[in-house]
Protein backbone atom coordinates (compact mmCIF):
# COMPACT_ATOMS: atom_id res chain seq x y z
CA UNK A 1 0.00 0.00 0.00
CA UNK A 2 1.62 3.27 -0.91
CA UNK A 3 1.10 6.15 1.62
CA UNK A 4 -0.39 8.93 -0.21
CA UNK A 5 -0.18 12.67 1.65
CA UNK A 6 -3.02 13.55 3.46
CA UNK A 7 -4.75 16.14 1.36
CA UNK A 8 -5.31 13.16 -1.40
CA UNK A 9 -6.73 11.38 1.27
CA UNK A 10 -8.88 13.90 2.30
CA UNK A 11 -10.36 14.73 -1.02
CA UNK A 12 -10.93 10.70 -1.06
CA UNK A 13 -12.64 10.70 2.02
CA UNK A 14 -14.91 13.83 0.55
CA UNK A 15 -15.94 11.60 -2.43
CA UNK A 16 -16.56 8.53 -0.60
CA UNK A 17 -18.75 11.13 1.71
CA UNK A 18 -20.67 12.34 -1.84
CA UNK A 19 -21.07 8.91 -2.69
CA UNK A 20 -22.88 7.96 0.83
CA UNK A 21 -25.30 11.62 0.25
CA UNK A 22 -25.88 10.53 -3.19
CA UNK A 23 -27.32 7.22 -1.45
CA UNK A 24 -28.95 8.60 1.43
CA UNK A 25 -30.74 11.04 -1.20
CA UNK A 26 -32.06 7.62 -2.64
CA UNK A 27 -33.37 6.05 0.37
CA UNK A 28 -35.13 9.51 1.58
CA UNK A 29 -38.52 10.29 1.23
CA UNK A 30 -39.27 13.19 3.07
CA UNK A 31 -38.74 16.72 0.85
CA UNK A 32 -37.24 18.58 3.87
CA UNK A 33 -34.13 16.08 4.50
CA UNK A 34 -33.70 15.65 1.01
CA UNK A 35 -33.07 19.40 0.32
CA UNK A 36 -30.94 19.08 3.40
CA UNK A 37 -28.84 16.57 2.27
CA UNK A 38 -28.52 18.70 -1.12
CA UNK A 39 -26.89 20.59 1.08
CA UNK A 40 -25.01 18.60 2.43
CA UNK A 41 -23.70 17.31 -1.09
CA UNK A 42 -22.94 21.37 -1.42
CA UNK A 43 -20.71 21.77 1.23
CA UNK A 44 -18.38 18.44 0.68
CA UNK A 45 -18.59 19.78 -3.11
CA UNK A 46 -17.08 23.11 -1.71
CA UNK A 47 -14.61 21.61 0.23
CA UNK A 48 -13.48 19.31 -2.18
CA UNK A 49 -12.94 22.38 -4.16
CA UNK A 50 -10.95 23.83 -1.68
CA UNK A 51 -9.26 20.37 -1.20
CA UNK A 52 -8.06 20.32 -4.81
CA UNK A 53 -7.32 24.36 -5.20
CA UNK A 54 -4.69 24.30 -1.93
CA UNK A 55 -3.32 20.33 -3.56
CA UNK A 56 -3.01 21.93 -7.22
CA UNK A 57 -2.44 26.00 -7.17
CA UNK A 58 -5.12 26.27 -9.40
CA UNK A 59 -6.05 29.86 -8.09
CA UNK A 60 -9.45 29.70 -10.21
CA UNK A 61 -10.83 27.08 -7.97
CA UNK A 62 -11.16 28.61 -5.40
CA UNK A 63 -13.74 31.24 -6.95
CA UNK A 64 -15.55 28.12 -7.99
CA UNK A 65 -15.55 27.17 -3.98
CA UNK A 66 -16.79 30.54 -3.00
CA UNK A 67 -19.32 30.15 -6.01
CA UNK A 68 -20.49 26.98 -4.84
CA UNK A 69 -20.66 27.88 -1.16
CA UNK A 70 -22.66 30.68 -2.28
CA UNK A 71 -25.06 29.15 -4.75
CA UNK A 72 -25.55 25.69 -3.87
CA UNK A 73 -25.07 25.77 0.16
CA UNK A 74 -26.69 29.00 1.05
CA UNK A 75 -29.07 29.75 -1.74
CA UNK A 76 -30.44 27.62 -3.88
CA UNK A 77 -31.11 25.11 -0.74
CA UNK A 78 -32.89 28.33 1.21
CA UNK A 79 -34.82 28.94 -2.10
CA UNK A 80 -36.22 25.27 -1.77
CA UNK A 81 -37.08 25.55 1.85
CA UNK A 82 -39.00 28.57 1.05
CA UNK A 83 -40.89 27.22 -1.91
CA UNK A 84 -41.54 23.65 0.73
CA UNK A 85 -43.09 25.88 3.06
CA UNK A 86 -45.68 27.97 0.76
CA UNK A 87 -46.18 24.71 -1.13
CA UNK A 88 -46.82 22.66 1.60
CA UNK A 89 -45.02 19.82 0.21
CA UNK A 90 -43.54 17.92 3.11
CA UNK A 91 -43.55 14.19 1.83
CA UNK A 92 -43.14 12.28 -1.28
CA UNK A 93 -45.54 9.26 -2.03
CA UNK A 94 -44.75 6.10 -2.26
CA UNK A 95 -41.52 5.50 -4.37
CA UNK A 96 -42.42 3.40 -7.75
CA UNK A 97 -39.61 0.54 -6.17
CA UNK A 98 -39.29 -0.13 -2.87
CA UNK A 99 -36.68 1.31 -0.46
CA UNK A 100 -34.04 -2.19 -1.36
CA UNK A 101 -35.20 -2.54 -4.57
CA UNK A 102 -33.91 1.18 -5.33
CA UNK A 103 -30.92 0.71 -3.15
CA UNK A 104 -29.92 -2.55 -5.18
CA UNK A 105 -30.67 -1.10 -8.29
CA UNK A 106 -28.31 2.01 -7.23
CA UNK A 107 -25.43 0.00 -6.04
CA UNK A 108 -25.67 -1.93 -9.50
CA UNK A 109 -25.57 1.22 -11.29
CA UNK A 110 -22.16 2.45 -8.98
CA UNK A 111 -20.24 -0.84 -9.87
CA UNK A 112 -21.16 0.74 -13.60
CA UNK A 113 -20.01 3.64 -12.86
CA UNK A 114 -17.15 2.42 -11.38
CA UNK A 115 -16.65 0.16 -14.35
CA UNK A 116 -16.73 3.11 -17.01
CA UNK A 117 -15.02 5.64 -15.59
CA UNK A 118 -11.76 3.18 -14.71
CA UNK A 119 -9.98 3.22 -17.84
CA UNK A 120 -10.73 6.94 -18.05
CA UNK A 121 -9.11 7.88 -14.86
CA UNK A 122 -6.09 6.24 -15.60
CA UNK A 123 -5.51 8.74 -18.41
CA UNK A 124 -5.61 11.37 -16.34
CA UNK A 125 -2.90 13.11 -14.11
CA UNK A 126 -5.09 15.18 -11.49
CA UNK A 127 -4.32 14.59 -8.09
CA UNK A 128 -8.47 13.77 -7.99
CA UNK A 129 -8.73 11.78 -11.40
CA UNK A 130 -10.00 8.76 -8.63
CA UNK A 131 -13.15 11.03 -8.27
CA UNK A 132 -14.37 10.27 -11.79
CA UNK A 133 -16.22 6.94 -11.19
CA UNK A 134 -17.83 8.96 -8.04
CA UNK A 135 -19.00 11.77 -10.07
CA UNK A 136 -20.18 9.35 -13.15
CA UNK A 137 -22.24 7.73 -9.98
CA UNK A 138 -23.21 10.53 -8.42
CA UNK A 139 -24.40 11.69 -11.64
CA UNK A 140 -26.23 7.91 -12.33
CA UNK A 141 -27.73 7.98 -8.79
CA UNK A 142 -29.41 11.24 -9.35
CA UNK A 143 -30.82 10.29 -12.37
CA UNK A 144 -32.73 7.16 -10.42
CA UNK A 145 -33.53 9.71 -7.58
CA UNK A 146 -35.38 11.67 -10.62
CA UNK A 147 -36.94 8.73 -12.50
CA UNK A 148 -38.34 7.01 -9.19
CA UNK A 149 -39.63 10.04 -7.79
CA UNK A 150 -43.44 11.80 -8.53
CA UNK A 151 -43.55 14.93 -6.73
CA UNK A 152 -42.07 17.75 -9.00
CA UNK A 153 -40.27 18.98 -6.01
CA UNK A 154 -37.91 16.16 -5.65
CA UNK A 155 -37.14 15.73 -8.87
CA UNK A 156 -35.80 18.88 -8.87
CA UNK A 157 -33.70 18.32 -6.02
CA UNK A 158 -32.35 15.27 -8.41
CA UNK A 159 -31.73 17.53 -11.15
CA UNK A 160 -29.68 19.64 -9.01
CA UNK A 161 -27.80 16.52 -7.68
CA UNK A 162 -27.02 15.53 -10.96
CA UNK A 163 -25.81 18.90 -11.73
CA UNK A 164 -23.19 19.03 -8.46
CA UNK A 165 -21.87 15.22 -9.88
CA UNK A 166 -21.06 16.68 -13.19
CA UNK A 167 -19.38 19.83 -11.64
CA UNK A 168 -17.15 17.46 -9.65
CA UNK A 169 -16.43 15.39 -12.58
CA UNK A 170 -15.55 18.03 -14.14
CA UNK A 171 -13.13 19.16 -11.19
CA UNK A 172 -11.76 15.72 -11.20
CA UNK A 173 -11.10 15.46 -14.60
CA UNK A 174 -9.62 18.47 -15.47
CA UNK A 175 -9.19 20.82 -12.41
CA UNK A 176 -12.38 22.51 -13.26
CA UNK A 177 -14.11 23.92 -16.56
CA UNK A 178 -12.85 27.56 -17.57
CA UNK A 179 -14.20 30.21 -15.54
CA UNK A 180 -16.35 31.65 -18.29
CA UNK A 181 -18.55 28.13 -18.58
CA UNK A 182 -18.89 27.92 -14.59
CA UNK A 183 -20.07 30.90 -14.05
CA UNK A 184 -22.65 30.07 -17.55
CA UNK A 185 -23.54 26.69 -15.91
CA UNK A 186 -23.86 28.42 -12.24
CA UNK A 187 -26.35 31.39 -13.97
CA UNK A 188 -28.20 28.36 -15.67
CA UNK A 189 -28.90 26.67 -12.84
CA UNK A 190 -29.98 29.41 -10.84
CA UNK A 191 -32.16 30.83 -13.75
CA UNK A 192 -33.91 27.15 -13.99
CA UNK A 193 -34.46 26.56 -10.27
CA UNK A 194 -36.24 30.36 -10.68
CA UNK A 195 -38.30 29.45 -13.59
CA UNK A 196 -39.23 25.51 -12.00
CA UNK A 197 -40.45 27.82 -8.56
CA UNK A 198 -42.60 29.34 -11.03
CA UNK A 199 -43.67 25.93 -12.75
CA UNK A 200 -44.71 24.66 -9.32
CA UNK A 201 -46.97 27.12 -8.75
CA UNK A 202 -48.74 26.52 -12.09
CA UNK A 203 -48.91 22.82 -12.08
CA UNK A 204 -50.37 23.31 -8.28
CA UNK A 205 -53.01 25.57 -9.77
CA UNK A 206 -53.53 23.21 -12.81
CA UNK A 207 -53.77 19.73 -10.38
CA UNK A 208 -54.14 20.68 -6.60
CA UNK A 209 -51.15 18.81 -6.40
CA UNK A 210 -46.94 18.45 -7.47
CA UNK A 211 -47.35 14.67 -8.22
CA UNK A 212 -46.07 14.69 -11.83
CA UNK A 213 -48.14 11.66 -12.77
CA UNK A 214 -50.97 13.77 -13.47
CA UNK A 215 -49.16 15.42 -16.28
CA UNK A 216 -49.50 11.79 -18.03
CA UNK A 217 -53.52 12.36 -18.52
CA UNK A 218 -53.07 16.07 -20.12
CA UNK A 219 -54.83 14.75 -23.52
CA UNK A 220 -57.45 12.78 -21.94
CA UNK A 221 -59.78 15.56 -20.43
CA UNK A 222 -58.73 18.65 -21.70
CA UNK B 1 3.85 -22.52 20.49
CA UNK B 2 5.32 -23.60 24.24
CA UNK B 3 3.63 -24.18 27.47
CA UNK B 4 3.67 -20.13 28.00
CA UNK B 5 1.44 -19.12 24.65
CA UNK B 6 -1.04 -21.89 26.32
CA UNK B 7 -1.19 -20.40 29.72
CA UNK B 8 -2.36 -17.23 27.58
CA UNK B 9 -4.62 -18.50 25.77
CA UNK B 10 -6.64 -20.47 28.28
CA UNK B 11 -6.66 -17.11 30.07
CA UNK B 12 -7.68 -15.04 27.04
CA UNK B 13 -10.44 -17.33 26.90
CA UNK B 14 -11.47 -16.98 30.85
CA UNK B 15 -11.57 -13.70 30.71
CA UNK B 16 -13.53 -13.26 28.16
CA UNK B 17 -15.89 -15.97 29.63
CA UNK B 18 -15.97 -13.80 32.68
CA UNK B 19 -15.98 -10.64 31.32
CA UNK B 20 -19.02 -10.78 28.74
CA UNK B 21 -21.63 -11.26 31.97
CA UNK B 22 -20.04 -7.99 33.09
CA UNK B 23 -20.18 -6.17 29.43
CA UNK B 24 -24.00 -7.01 29.50
CA UNK B 25 -24.18 -5.57 32.97
CA UNK B 26 -22.02 -2.46 31.98
CA UNK B 27 -24.71 -1.99 29.02
CA UNK B 28 -27.63 -2.46 30.66
CA UNK B 29 -26.28 0.20 33.86
CA UNK B 30 -25.73 2.87 30.93
CA UNK B 31 -29.04 2.32 29.71
CA UNK B 32 -31.04 2.84 32.88
CA UNK B 33 -28.61 5.98 33.36
CA UNK B 34 -29.71 7.38 30.03
CA UNK B 35 -32.92 6.90 30.63
CA UNK B 36 -33.02 8.43 33.83
CA UNK B 37 -33.87 5.17 35.81
CA UNK B 38 -32.08 3.87 38.95
CA UNK B 39 -29.52 1.65 37.49
CA UNK B 40 -29.30 -2.06 38.66
CA UNK B 41 -25.63 -3.71 39.79
CA UNK B 42 -23.35 -4.53 36.98
CA UNK B 43 -22.84 -7.79 38.37
CA UNK B 44 -26.58 -8.69 38.15
CA UNK B 45 -26.07 -11.06 34.87
CA UNK B 46 -24.03 -13.07 36.97
CA UNK B 47 -26.81 -13.17 40.04
CA UNK B 48 -29.00 -14.41 37.33
CA UNK B 49 -26.65 -17.38 35.71
CA UNK B 50 -26.18 -18.20 39.27
CA UNK B 51 -29.21 -18.79 40.57
CA UNK B 52 -29.94 -20.60 37.59
CA UNK B 53 -27.60 -23.39 38.00
CA UNK B 54 -29.05 -23.99 41.68
CA UNK B 55 -32.22 -24.77 40.11
CA UNK B 56 -33.50 -27.46 38.98
CA UNK B 57 -34.58 -28.07 35.18
CA UNK B 58 -37.82 -28.71 34.33
CA UNK B 59 -38.00 -30.02 29.91
CA UNK B 60 -40.74 -30.46 28.19
CA UNK B 61 -42.32 -34.09 27.57
CA UNK B 62 -41.80 -34.06 23.37
CA UNK B 63 -38.35 -32.63 23.94
CA UNK B 64 -35.72 -34.45 22.04
CA UNK B 65 -32.05 -35.17 22.61
CA UNK B 66 -31.35 -32.46 20.45
CA UNK B 67 -33.26 -30.00 23.03
CA UNK B 68 -30.90 -30.93 25.92
CA UNK B 69 -27.60 -30.68 23.88
CA UNK B 70 -28.33 -27.60 22.24
CA UNK B 71 -26.95 -24.84 25.06
CA UNK B 72 -24.10 -27.05 25.59
CA UNK B 73 -23.22 -27.01 22.11
CA UNK B 74 -24.26 -23.17 21.08
CA UNK B 75 -22.01 -22.21 24.25
CA UNK B 76 -19.62 -24.73 23.55
CA UNK B 77 -19.14 -22.32 20.18
CA UNK B 78 -19.51 -19.33 21.90
CA UNK B 79 -16.48 -20.26 23.89
CA UNK B 80 -14.31 -21.69 20.91
CA UNK B 81 -14.95 -18.09 18.90
CA UNK B 82 -13.78 -16.25 21.55
CA UNK B 83 -10.68 -18.15 22.01
CA UNK B 84 -10.34 -17.45 18.36
CA UNK B 85 -11.20 -13.87 18.12
CA UNK B 86 -7.82 -11.73 18.60
CA UNK B 87 -8.97 -9.84 21.49
CA UNK B 88 -5.56 -9.67 23.98
CA UNK B 89 -3.15 -11.47 21.44
CA UNK B 90 -2.30 -11.60 17.91
CA UNK B 91 -0.10 -14.80 18.13
CA UNK B 92 -2.23 -17.15 20.29
CA UNK B 93 -2.70 -21.18 19.00
CA UNK B 94 -6.44 -21.02 18.67
CA UNK B 95 -6.15 -17.79 16.92
CA UNK B 96 -4.20 -19.18 13.76
CA UNK B 97 -6.62 -22.26 13.57
CA UNK B 98 -9.56 -20.70 11.48
CA UNK B 99 -9.66 -17.67 9.53
CA UNK B 100 -12.32 -14.81 9.70
CA UNK B 101 -14.87 -16.40 7.13
CA UNK B 102 -14.75 -19.91 9.51
CA UNK B 103 -15.41 -17.51 12.45
CA UNK B 104 -18.66 -16.20 10.57
CA UNK B 105 -19.57 -20.20 9.98
CA UNK B 106 -18.75 -21.04 13.88
CA UNK B 107 -21.65 -18.12 14.69
CA UNK B 108 -23.59 -19.26 12.04
CA UNK B 109 -23.23 -22.58 13.75
CA UNK B 110 -24.73 -21.45 16.92
CA UNK B 111 -27.63 -19.62 15.59
CA UNK B 112 -28.73 -22.46 13.63
CA UNK B 113 -28.52 -25.07 16.87
CA UNK B 114 -30.55 -22.48 18.61
CA UNK B 115 -33.27 -22.14 16.45
CA UNK B 116 -33.03 -26.07 16.13
CA UNK B 117 -33.67 -26.26 20.11
CA UNK B 118 -36.46 -23.30 19.26
CA UNK B 119 -38.13 -25.43 16.81
CA UNK B 120 -37.69 -28.75 19.01
CA UNK B 121 -40.82 -28.76 21.14
CA UNK B 122 -42.87 -27.36 18.44
CA UNK B 123 -44.62 -24.09 20.18
CA UNK B 124 -45.81 -21.62 18.32
CA UNK B 125 -43.63 -19.19 19.85
CA UNK B 126 -40.27 -20.80 19.81
CA UNK B 127 -40.81 -21.34 15.80
CA UNK B 128 -42.14 -17.94 15.55
CA UNK B 129 -38.53 -16.89 17.06
CA UNK B 130 -36.57 -19.05 14.88
CA UNK B 131 -37.92 -17.75 11.75
CA UNK B 132 -37.10 -14.37 12.59
CA UNK B 133 -33.76 -15.36 13.88
CA UNK B 134 -33.33 -16.78 10.68
CA UNK B 135 -34.93 -14.21 8.71
CA UNK B 136 -32.39 -11.76 10.42
CA UNK B 137 -29.50 -14.41 10.76
CA UNK B 138 -29.43 -14.73 6.41
CA UNK B 139 -29.53 -10.98 5.71
CA UNK B 140 -27.18 -9.58 8.20
CA UNK B 141 -24.38 -12.42 7.05
CA UNK B 142 -23.67 -11.40 4.11
CA UNK B 143 -23.48 -7.86 5.20
CA UNK B 144 -20.92 -9.41 7.81
CA UNK B 145 -19.06 -11.44 5.37
CA UNK B 146 -18.42 -8.32 3.30
CA UNK B 147 -17.22 -5.88 6.21
CA UNK B 148 -14.56 -8.62 6.79
CA UNK B 149 -13.86 -8.83 2.78
CA UNK B 150 -12.97 -5.13 2.89
CA UNK B 151 -10.51 -5.35 5.78
CA UNK B 152 -9.37 -8.29 4.47
CA UNK B 153 -8.58 -6.55 0.97
CA UNK B 154 -6.83 -3.77 3.11
CA UNK B 155 -4.70 -6.09 4.97
CA UNK B 156 -4.42 -8.91 2.24
CA UNK B 157 -5.25 -11.56 4.84
CA UNK B 158 -8.51 -13.13 6.13
CA UNK B 159 -6.99 -14.08 9.03
CA UNK B 160 -8.34 -12.02 11.57
CA UNK B 161 -5.49 -11.81 13.96
CA UNK B 162 -3.18 -10.84 10.48
CA UNK B 163 -5.51 -7.89 9.57
CA UNK B 164 -5.91 -6.61 13.08
CA UNK B 165 -1.60 -6.79 13.04
CA UNK B 166 -1.47 -4.85 10.18
CA UNK B 167 -3.62 -2.47 10.65
CA UNK B 168 -2.58 -1.57 13.92
CA UNK B 169 0.89 -1.32 12.79
CA UNK B 170 1.01 0.36 9.38
CA UNK B 171 1.27 4.01 8.76
CA UNK B 172 -1.49 6.37 9.60
CA UNK B 173 -4.17 6.59 6.44
CA UNK B 174 -8.00 7.69 6.43
CA UNK B 175 -10.09 4.80 5.10
CA UNK B 176 -13.43 5.89 3.89
CA UNK B 177 -14.24 2.42 3.00
CA UNK B 178 -13.48 1.33 7.03
CA UNK B 179 -16.27 4.24 8.16
CA UNK B 180 -18.54 2.59 6.02
CA UNK B 181 -18.00 -0.84 6.93
CA UNK B 182 -18.04 0.49 10.80
CA UNK B 183 -21.33 1.26 10.52
CA UNK B 184 -22.72 -1.55 8.42
CA UNK B 185 -20.36 -3.89 11.48
CA UNK B 186 -22.01 -1.54 14.15
CA UNK B 187 -25.99 -2.29 12.48
CA UNK B 188 -24.93 -5.99 11.75
CA UNK B 189 -23.91 -6.09 15.38
CA UNK B 190 -27.44 -4.48 16.67
CA UNK B 191 -29.39 -7.17 14.48
CA UNK B 192 -27.37 -10.09 15.75
CA UNK B 193 -27.16 -9.78 18.90
CA UNK B 194 -30.79 -8.93 19.25
CA UNK B 195 -30.50 -5.42 20.08
CA UNK B 196 -33.36 -2.81 20.40
CA UNK B 197 -33.56 -1.41 16.47
CA UNK B 198 -34.24 -5.22 15.38
CA UNK B 199 -35.24 -7.10 18.98
CA UNK B 200 -35.72 -5.68 22.65
CA UNK B 201 -33.62 -7.87 24.75
CA UNK B 202 -35.30 -6.19 27.92
CA UNK B 203 -39.16 -7.22 27.67
CA UNK B 204 -41.05 -10.41 26.59
CA UNK B 205 -43.27 -8.52 24.38
CA UNK B 206 -44.83 -11.72 22.93
CA UNK B 207 -45.77 -9.98 19.31
CA UNK B 208 -42.67 -8.28 18.78
CA UNK B 209 -39.75 -10.65 20.58
CA UNK B 210 -37.11 -12.79 18.36
CA UNK B 211 -34.56 -13.91 20.68
CA UNK B 212 -36.48 -14.72 23.85
CA UNK B 213 -38.89 -16.00 22.12
CA UNK B 214 -36.52 -19.28 21.32
CA UNK B 215 -35.27 -19.27 24.88
CA UNK B 216 -38.80 -19.77 26.60
CA UNK B 217 -38.92 -23.71 26.86
CA UNK B 218 -35.82 -23.16 28.82
CA UNK B 219 -34.94 -23.15 32.27
CA UNK B 220 -32.54 -23.53 35.31
CA UNK B 221 -28.86 -24.62 33.57
CA UNK B 222 -29.94 -24.40 30.18
CA UNK B 223 -31.24 -21.30 30.38
CA UNK B 224 -28.10 -20.03 32.44
CA UNK B 225 -25.91 -21.69 29.64
CA UNK B 226 -28.47 -20.17 26.51
CA UNK B 227 -28.00 -16.67 28.49
CA UNK B 228 -24.52 -16.74 29.34
CA UNK B 229 -23.16 -17.43 25.36
CA UNK B 230 -25.93 -14.66 24.10
CA UNK B 231 -23.34 -12.68 26.33
CA UNK B 232 -20.11 -13.99 25.04
CA UNK B 233 -21.93 -13.75 21.42
CA UNK B 234 -22.02 -10.00 22.04
CA UNK B 235 -18.91 -9.85 23.72
CA UNK B 236 -17.35 -11.63 20.56
CA UNK B 237 -18.79 -9.45 18.54
CA UNK B 238 -17.65 -6.35 20.26
CA UNK B 239 -14.12 -7.68 20.23
CA UNK B 240 -14.43 -8.66 16.28
CA UNK B 241 -15.27 -4.70 15.88
CA UNK B 242 -12.19 -4.12 17.69
CA UNK B 243 -9.99 -6.15 15.75
CA UNK B 244 -11.30 -4.68 12.70
CA UNK B 245 -11.63 -1.50 13.13
CA UNK B 246 -9.42 -0.02 16.69
CA UNK B 247 -6.71 -2.56 16.44
CA UNK B 248 -4.43 -0.48 18.49
CA UNK B 249 -3.54 -2.33 22.39
CA UNK B 250 -3.20 -5.85 21.00
CA UNK B 251 0.09 -6.48 21.38
CA UNK B 252 1.40 -8.02 17.91
CA UNK B 253 3.58 -10.61 18.09
CA UNK B 254 4.24 -13.32 20.52
CA UNK B 255 2.58 -12.57 23.70
CA UNK B 256 3.78 -13.90 26.99
CA UNK B 257 1.63 -13.05 30.80
CA UNK B 258 2.80 -9.57 30.96
CA UNK B 259 1.62 -8.39 27.35
CA UNK B 260 -1.42 -9.82 28.51
CA UNK B 261 -1.63 -7.58 31.80
CA UNK B 262 -0.99 -4.83 29.53
CA UNK B 263 -3.70 -5.24 27.07
CA UNK B 264 -6.06 -5.95 29.64
CA UNK B 265 -6.89 -2.59 30.72
CA UNK B 266 -6.86 -1.47 27.29
CA UNK B 267 -9.32 -4.15 26.05
CA UNK B 268 -11.66 -3.20 29.44
CA UNK B 269 -11.04 0.55 28.29
CA UNK B 270 -12.70 -0.54 24.56
CA UNK B 271 -15.36 -2.30 26.48
CA UNK B 272 -16.55 0.40 28.18
CA UNK B 273 -17.03 2.64 25.85
CA UNK B 274 -18.38 0.82 23.33
CA UNK B 275 -21.25 -0.10 26.02
CA UNK B 276 -21.62 3.02 26.60
CA UNK B 277 -22.01 3.51 22.89
CA UNK B 278 -23.96 0.63 22.16
CA UNK B 279 -26.63 2.16 25.01
CA UNK B 280 -26.30 5.51 23.49
CA UNK B 281 -27.41 3.87 20.20
CA UNK B 282 -29.89 1.65 22.15
CA UNK B 283 -31.89 4.74 23.67
CA UNK B 284 -32.03 7.41 21.01
CA UNK B 285 -33.58 4.81 18.25
CA UNK B 286 -36.90 3.27 18.45
CA UNK B 287 -37.55 -0.28 18.01
CA UNK B 288 -38.76 -1.28 13.77
CA UNK B 289 -41.21 -3.13 12.77
CA UNK B 290 -40.02 -6.83 11.94
CA UNK B 291 -41.41 -6.79 8.66
CA UNK B 292 -38.65 -3.70 7.92
CA UNK B 293 -35.75 -5.31 9.91
CA UNK B 294 -35.32 -6.25 6.28
CA UNK B 295 -34.73 -2.69 5.32
CA UNK B 296 -32.47 -1.94 8.28
CA UNK B 297 -30.21 -5.20 6.91
CA UNK B 298 -30.67 -4.18 3.04
CA UNK B 299 -28.82 -0.71 4.25
CA UNK B 300 -26.18 -2.86 6.60
CA UNK B 301 -25.25 -5.06 3.43
CA UNK B 302 -25.28 -1.50 1.09
CA UNK B 303 -22.77 0.30 3.41
CA UNK B 304 -20.84 -2.70 3.43
CA UNK B 305 -20.40 -2.74 -0.03
CA UNK B 306 -20.03 0.60 -0.68
CA UNK B 307 -17.27 0.65 1.63
CA UNK B 308 -15.43 -2.12 -0.89
CA UNK B 309 -16.59 -0.35 -3.99
CA UNK B 310 -14.81 2.83 -2.41
CA UNK B 311 -11.90 0.75 -1.32
CA UNK B 312 -11.73 -0.26 -5.24
CA UNK B 313 -11.91 2.54 -6.51
CA UNK B 314 -10.31 5.69 -4.35
CA UNK B 315 -8.05 3.93 -2.27
CA UNK B 316 -5.43 1.50 -4.71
Amino acid sequence: MIARPLDVQLLNACAALLLLVSFAMLAQRRVVALVNLLAIQGGLLCMATLLLAWRSGQHHLYVSAALTFGLKVCFLPWLLYRLIRRLEVYWDTEPMLNVAGTMLTGLITVIFAFGLAQPIAALGTTAARNGLGVAVAVIFLAFITMITRRKAMSQVVGFLSMENGLFFGAMSATYGMPMIVELGVALDVLVAMLVLGVFFFQIREQFDSLDLGHLESLKENP
Amino acid sequence: MNAVTWITQIVEALVALTAAPLFVGWVNQCRAWLQNRRAPSIWLPYRGIGKLFMKDALIADSASPLFRAAPYIVFGLMVTAAAIIPSMGTRLPFTSVADAIALVGLLAAARFFISLAAMDIGTAFGTLGARREMLVGFLAEPALLMVIFVASMISATTALPLIAERLATQDFALYPSLAFTAVAFTMVLLAENARIPIDNPATHLELTMIHEAMLLEYSARHLALMEWAAALKLFNYACIGFALFIPWGIPPGEVGPELLAASLPVLAAKLAVAGAGLALIETVSAKLRVFRAPEFLASAFIFAVLGMLVHLLLEN
